[in-house]
């Protein structure tokens, strides 16, 4: 018997026979479904089923840990109590503040290092492993790590900074001062994330074709100009990227500051997801939370949608 | 084909029996274990210890949950919540008591203490009251008081009594180096240590609870407020509380706590709480440190700083008074192993185990253990334990417990600890929150 000549058409030979005989006369669409279907059914229970619970939920007074109580819809007050709350908006701030700081940080450091890196110097291979490293550490651990870090009596953070300024190692708490643990969390998180932004610049870096600075010596262009009219426009779209994905997960920082400050020195480090998880699973107000999850997928998804477009409008360019 | 069908007839026989012969050991071994869910820290290793009695004569194998403080909370509460059959019994924390009790977590054992002539007269008044009675105070029992606990005071004897930093306290102040008696004095003797140098070592005043997350910041600053004289109502169960929580002496009470923070703790001691105290004694850093009973009998077996520790009770100011800590042993409603677990309640509250309890290092509560006259030279601590039991004040039990305690823990470490606004600031701020909360439950 000649073999079909089309990929289906072989695939559907080398079906066993009583398969075959009830896949045959399907349609290219009923197919389609077939293969994924399952993998819809699981994106629905997982990903859009709790997000339709969740959005009912938010309309209601209902908490986890009170199964006797009788739930009842309250409309749009949980919505009305989060958004008029000066201490949700002070965590929004904060969480505001925190994103974008990290974000300034890790990106002009990230793309520093990738356009060093990209020099290919001797050992550059060697250096680039190195620079990786706090990346693929666990969060607790780095988290745990930088508390001792940080501990003023012992830690060696303020032994160096002792050692540039002078100043006594004890004399400042980078943890419990109300002025400083904000930006120990930054410096932690740009620590382990600068590596990352780096990686993503390195990849637009290394996909700018040579002939285009070629072209440029030839123009007598000076690595200045270069540098702001071919490397920075065609690596841009890859910054962009990189300040997306790095955007997305810091607005959800959690383990973090909750093994660095737990939200301390009173308030100052609380972001908006140690909000959300105090009042979902310690208060218990699953209809107040679920309420709040809903304002910062809604935030986030919408910010997000605007950068996307701004992202291709750069790509398209 | 009739013979396929046969052996798949048989294969089918035999698979249903393996799993009925499976099902009935699963539930044969259930009958026979215990998981018994409680804080990992000392007193559940001495538990542990106590319980083998019961193995052996009951022939139950008991298994155990123990949950590192700061998560217990979060974990067991998750567990209850969410119908889970991990615990039979649970030694849970007095505050969830109203909680537990209205959503029917635990077991009401009011029958089973009649039946089994166990009478919570046999137990100190206080622990009672704070460990097995919802709502607080009445005859409706949740638990029995298993474990009795307060926050207390731990510190360095053989400082306090060198003859040379003893004069030189006279010298300074006017007044013998001793154990304070008031939060007075006790800020002065932390202010006399902070910053000095002994055996070579810078050393400082007092170690106390500044964390954040769970309830450190509250149980610290409470063991000052109570002696001030804060209360949480004016009138018990009326929720009224303006003039009671921020009442003058209420205010005083948490500006000494503040001071106490500012001038006398070791450098970097924003976010500490039992284990932070622990370390920080340990290894000599401090003259004294708040922390609760419950490690007071780990702490004289330390082979470097036992012999050279020292006890005291919470100190009072305007009237005596502790934080209460300490739990009760409740049965889980959603055990399997009903009989088993109130076998175990029963077997615990018999007087002669209680012995052993206190025996192990466990703070038993039975009056038979309390009212005996060598109790209070047992143990370097005793003494002190029974004067703090009979002082005990403890935090609000009612079903939104946890909302209350996240509120007092945000009020307190932001005026204490990163120094935002006035003490009255604070507890006004207090109140309105509370109030909301009051609100949302239908009690005001």
């Amino acid at each position: 018997m000649a073999q079909p000549a089309d990929l289906i058409g072989r695939a559907a030979a080398a079906t066993p026979k009583r398969i075959a005989v009830k896949v045959k006369g399907m349609s290219d669409t009923a197919m389609a479904w077939l293969f994924i279907g399952p993998t819809m059914l699981l994106l629905l229970a997982i990903n859009i089923f709790p997000l339709i619970w969740t959005i009912q939920l938010s309309f209601t007074n209902y908490r986890a840990n009170r199964p006797n109580a009788e739930v009842e819809n309250v409309g749009l007050r949980n919505y009305e109590r989060i958004l008029t709350d000066p201490d949700v908006w002070m965590t929004m701030q904060t969480t505001a503040q925190f994103v974008l700081w990290t974000i300034i940080l890790q990106t002009v450091i990230g793309f520093a290092l990738a356009y060093l890196i990209d020099r290919k110097f001797r050992g550059h291979a060697f250096w680039t492993t190195v620079i990786l490293i706090p990346m693929m550490l666990s969060p607790a651990v780095v988290g745990n790590f930088w508390r001792f870090l940080y501990q003023p009596q012992i830690g060696l953070f303020n032994y160096i900074i002792s050692f540039f300024t002078g100043v006594e190692p004890n004399s400042f708490e980078m943890l419990g001062s109300v002025n400083l643990a904000p930006w120990a969390i930054v410096i932690v998180d740009t620590w382990m994330w600068t590596p990352y932004v780096m990686l993503i610049c390195l990849a637009g870096l290394r996909s700018i074709p040579d002939y285009i600075y070629e072209a440029a010596e030839v123009d007598r262009a000076s690595p200045w100009r270069q540098f702001w009219s071919i490397t920075l426009p065609m690596a841009l779209p890859f910054i962009m990227l990189a300040v997306l994905f790095r955007g997305i997960e810091n607005f959800k920082m959690f383990d973090m500051v909750v093994l660095l400050t737990g939200g301390g020195p009173g308030s100052v480090t609380e972001v908006a997801s140690i909000t959300l998880k105090r009042a979902a699973f310690e208060a218990w107000r699953t209809g107040y939370s679920s309420a709040f999850a809903i304002i910062l997928f809604v935030a986030v998804f919408g910010l997000a949608n605007i950068y996307v477009k701004a992202l291709n409008k750069v790509k398209e360019r | 084909m009739r013979l396929l069908g046969k052996t798949a007839r048989k294969a089918g026989i035999g698979l249903v029996s393996a799993m009925a012969l499976s099902t009935a050991l699963s539930t044969a071994a259930q009958a026979n274990e215990l998981t018994l869910c409680w804080a990992a820290w000392d007193p559940a290793n001495a538990l542990v210890e106590l319980s083998k009695e019961f193995e052996a004569q009951s022939g139950i194998t008991m298994k155990y949950e123990f949950v590192p403080w700061p998560n217990f909370a979060d974990r067991i509460l998750n567990e209850l919540n969410a119908g889970g059959k991990l615990c039979d019994l649970l030694i849970g924390d007095s505050q969830w008591l109203g909680g537990s009790a209205e959503n029917g977590y635990y077991v009401k054992l009011n029958d089973f203490f009649d039946k089994e002539g166990i009478k919570m007269e046999d137990f100190a008044a206080a622990a009672v009251n704070a460990y097995a009675t919802w709502p607080k105070g009445t005859p409706n029992y949740w638990a029995l008081p298993a474990m009795g606990d307060a926050n207390g005071w731990f510190y360095r004897k053989d400082w306090f009594e060198n003859p040379e930093i003893m004069a030189e306290y006279k010298a300074k102040t006017g007044a013998d180096l001793a154990p304070p008696k008031t939060w007075t004095e006790l800020k002065q003797i932390a202010e006399f240590f902070q910053g000095r140098q002994i055996n070579g070592q810078t050393v400082y005043g007092a170690a106390i609870f500044t964390e954040r997350a769970s309830e450190g910041i509250t149980m610290g600053a409470t063991s000052a407020l109570y002696p001030y004289g804060f209360k949480y109502e004016m009138t018990p169960g009326k929720y009224d509380m303006e003039g009671a929580v921020n009442s003058a002496e209420a205010v005083a009470g948490l500006e000494m706590y503040k001071a106490i923070y500012d001038c006398c703790t070791p450098p970097g001691y924003t976010d500490s709480y039992m284990g932070e105290g622990l370390d920080a004694f340990k290894s000599g850093q401090v003259a004294m440190m708040m922390n609760w009973f419950a490690f007071m009998p780990g702490m004289a077996k330390d082979e470097k700083v036992g012999s050279v520790t020292g006890f005291f009770v919470n100190p009072a100011q305007n009237i005596p008074a502790s934080t209460l800590g300490g739990q009760g042993i409740s049965v889980v409603a959603n055990t399997d192993n009903m009989e088993g677990a109130l076998n175990y309640i029963k077997w615990f509250a018999n007087p002669d185990v209680q012995k052993k309890w206190w025996a192990l290092g466990g703070y038993a509560v039975h009056n038979a253990v309390l009212t005996d006259p060598g109790f209070k030279d047992s143990q370097p601590f005793a003494g002190a334990f029974l004067e703090a039991m009979n002082q005990v004040q403890d935090f609000w039990q009612e079903p939104a417990y946890a909302q209350l305690l996240q509120a007092m823990q945000k009020r307190l470490h932001d005026y204490v600890v990163a120094g935002n606004g006035t003490a009255k600031e604070a507890l006004d701020g207090l109140i309105a929150d509370w109030t909301v909360v009051f609100e949302e439950e239908g009690k005001l």
